[in-house]
């Protein structure tokens, strides 16, 4: 079974929310990227979402641009990431995700592509810029290669939740409010209304990103979702440290209240 | 085929929160579209605003120097505002009222888009936004204190580049988060379905009057008609309503900067491969892992790494054909023509001239030549004159 999957199973038998983690890779240098997702799996995060640097971060905002920017100075190519994960996997078995934008796949060529992150162990996709409309071109290769093309939802999809969430396995990935990813301190106050609306019209399970920062947010959101993704923030500490593992492990226990 | 694309090109590819509003806009537009209402509200203000029809003018002193083909002038840069872009922000601003939208966003390059959309939304007392890179802002100065004039907020973009291309994702950044009460005005013919359409649509107006006055003046059709393409607007509008006519050879003409065998240049089909950009599937300037590659080019309204999905295809297709022209030779063709006619164009129309000048001596008197004169070249008196004076220092 897809990893992804088992872990949402796994967690949902000991009642207990999946807490996703996102790192950039090559931030600061893809040496430390390996060492970092490691840190957030032993500060407690179950599922780990690598971000690969892409020059145009359409629904990006500025905390992941600069770090992509940085990825880049650091002379990051994604081959040097594939090798990267490959070396997490030798050491772990969390469910590892790509957030990879469109252009970066479709250059590779959409088998291509899956088949890579097949060989070293990807789990999963996220795609911000390829909505239900245009997915089945790399969905035919993912689905073969059991990889979860992971379905995104916004608070303005409302007919069309019941058709992007008809999957078979992985997770929904719901945004939780208008605009790009980023630390936020207000959430629109029918979120919780939208989150229930999501839950309803699907099995899979559903994980809530964007905007989220703090473990009172977290703990927020783990009411309504079965997951919850933390991206900005962590981007913001790793480079706030320098990449520090230890410092992550310790932010990550924070958010999950593992420690 | 896909109702979105253009062949395999153009489609949607953008992130979900934007698919809602896209829809909205389709289903409006179809709407606008089909209600003659619709029609007659945009036709009045391109005659009594714009100034339209642009005028299709014979330019005799070049084709007596030229010796070749007789040369047409389809004179854009007549326009109210000085370009076409003014065609395609007034049906997308009447369509942002008809929508109900009191907010309107847009990109901007060299600032002519940004300008045309201040004056729009000016005209129609709206809220307009503009996003343009740190540095075209810099480059374009004129064109920024003309925008706060007509009661615009002129917006910098930092990422990136910080040209068209990321004034362009900011834009979309910002759409993304205020759709609901905001219209996007696109400025060339690119971006995510129905854009590529529909601006080609209020662009096609161009080919429309050139066609009508070509068959009034010459009692028969262009041998070729040729024009610049960045995104490619003015280009499409040109050669819409002339795709069924194959005798009429259809020629977008790149810009090749300081050369395609340089990295500074701006030539998406020369240079290019299919990939991802603005939301559209296109021909691409990008690096090995798909990254955009950042162009170059003296005109900024060309000065774009994709091309509109409709221009691949015609490419694809080979009903268009594609060339590309260096800064030099673009810069000679606004003297030439500046001194053989009386009239300036613009940076990117000259890029359609030079070529125009290549060919014409080669074909035969009797054949006919339009070229789109798409812009005028005031705004680029400053680029033009600090390029003369280097020369002179050299």
């Amino acid at each position: 079974m897809n990893r992804i999957t088992a872990k949402f199973e796994e967690l949902k038998k000991a009642d207990k929310t999946a807490f996703i983690g996102y790192v950039t890779a090559g931030d600061p240098e893809i040496e430390k990227t390996a060492e970092l997702v490691l840190a957030m799996e032993q500060g407690g995060a179950d599922i780990a979402e690598i971000g690969i640097p892409y020059s145009d971060p359409l629904a990006d905002g500025p905390v992941i641009q600069d770090a992509a920017l940085r990825a880049f100075e650091s002379g990051i190519c994604v081959a040097d990431i594939f090798a990267c994960v490959k070396r997490i996997r030798e050491k772990s078995d969390i469910p590892l995700l790509f957030l990879v934008y469109y252009n970066t796949i479709f250059n590779a060529g959409n088998e291509e592509f899956t088949s890579s992150c097949k060989d070293v162990g990807i789990d999963g996709l996220i795609v911000p810029d390829l909505p239900m409309e245009e997915r089945d071109e790399l969905k035919v290769y993912t689905d073969a290669a059991d990889i979860c093309l992971v379905p995104l939802v916004a608070p303005t999809s409302k007919e069309r939740v019941k058709e992007i969430a008809h999957e078979k396995s992985g997770f929904i990935y719901c945004v939780s409010t208008m605009g790009v990813t980023g630390i936020r301190d207000e959430f629109n106050e029918n979120v919780t209304e939208y989150l229930k609306d999501v839950k309803r019209q699907t099995n899979l399970p559903i994980a809530v990103g964007f905007g989220i920062s703090n473990r009172e947010k977290v703990k927020f959101f783990s009411q309504y979702a079965d997951g919850v993704i933390v991206g900005s923030a962590i981007v913001k500490q790793v480079y706030e440290t320098g990449g520090d593992p230890e410092a992550l492990k310790s932010f990550i226990s924070g958010l999950t209240n593992n420690n | 085929m896909n109702s979105t694309k253009f062949g395999e090109f153009g489609g949607q590819y953008v992130p979900e929160s934007l698919m809602h509003p896209l829809k909205d806009l389709e289903k409006a537009y179809e709407e606008a579209k089909n209600d003659p209402e619709f029609k007659k509200e945009y036709d009045y203000y391109i005659k009594e605003y714009v100034g339209g029809p642009s005028p299709l003018y014979f330019a005799r002193n070049l084709t007596e120097k030229l010796g070749g083909a007789k040369v047409y002038l389809k004179r854009e840069d007549l326009n109210h505002t000085g370009a076409h872009k003014i065609n395609n922000v007034l049906g997308q601003v009447l369509l942002a009222k008809r929508m109900g939208k009191k907010k309107v966003i847009a990109e901007t390059g060299a600032g002519q888009h940004g300008v045309a959309t201040a004056t729009g939304a000016a005209l129609f007392n709206m809220e307009c936004t503009v996003f343009m890179g740190e540095e075209d802002m810099e480059r374009q100065r004129l064109n920024v204190f003309r925008m706060e004039m007509l009661g615009a907020k002129v917006v910098p973009a930092l990422s990136g580049t910080k040209t068209l291309k990321d004034a362009t994702n900011e834009a979309i950044r910002e759409w993304v988060r205020t759709a609901e009460d905001t219209f996007y005005v696109i400025g060339s013919v690119v971006g995510p379905h129905p854009y590529p359409m529909m601006v080609r649509d209020f662009q096609r107006i161009i080919g429309d009057e050139t066609k009508k006055e070509i068959l009034k003046k010459e009692g028969k059709l262009p041998d070729a008609i040729v024009a610049c393409v960045g995104g490619g607007s003015n280009a499409a509008g040109m050669f819409y309503p002339f795709l069924e006519d194959t005798d009429v050879k259809l020629i977008g003409v790149e810009a090749a900067g300081k050369g395609i065998d340089t990295p500074l240049h701006a030539a998406t089909f020369a240079k290019g491969r299919k990939g991802i950009i603005h939301g559209m599937k296109t021909y691409l300037i990008q690096d090995d892992d798909g990254n955009i590659y950042p162009v170059y080019s003296i005109s900024a309204g060309l000065d774009y790494p994709g091309i509109g999905p409709e221009h691949s295809y015609l490419y694809h297709t080979k009903r268009a054909q594609y060339v590309s022209i260096t800064d030099d030779e673009a810069v000679d063709a606004v003297y030439q023509l500046s001194r053989s006619e009386g009239i300036i164009p613009a940076l990117e129309s000259a890029h359609a001239v030079a070529h125009a000048l290549k060919i014409i001596p080669h074909m035969k008197k009797d054949e006919i030549v339009v070229i789109n004169i798409s812009g005028r070249g005031d705004k680029d008196m400053h680029t033009i004159v600090s390029l003369a004076a280097k020369e002179e220092n050299k």
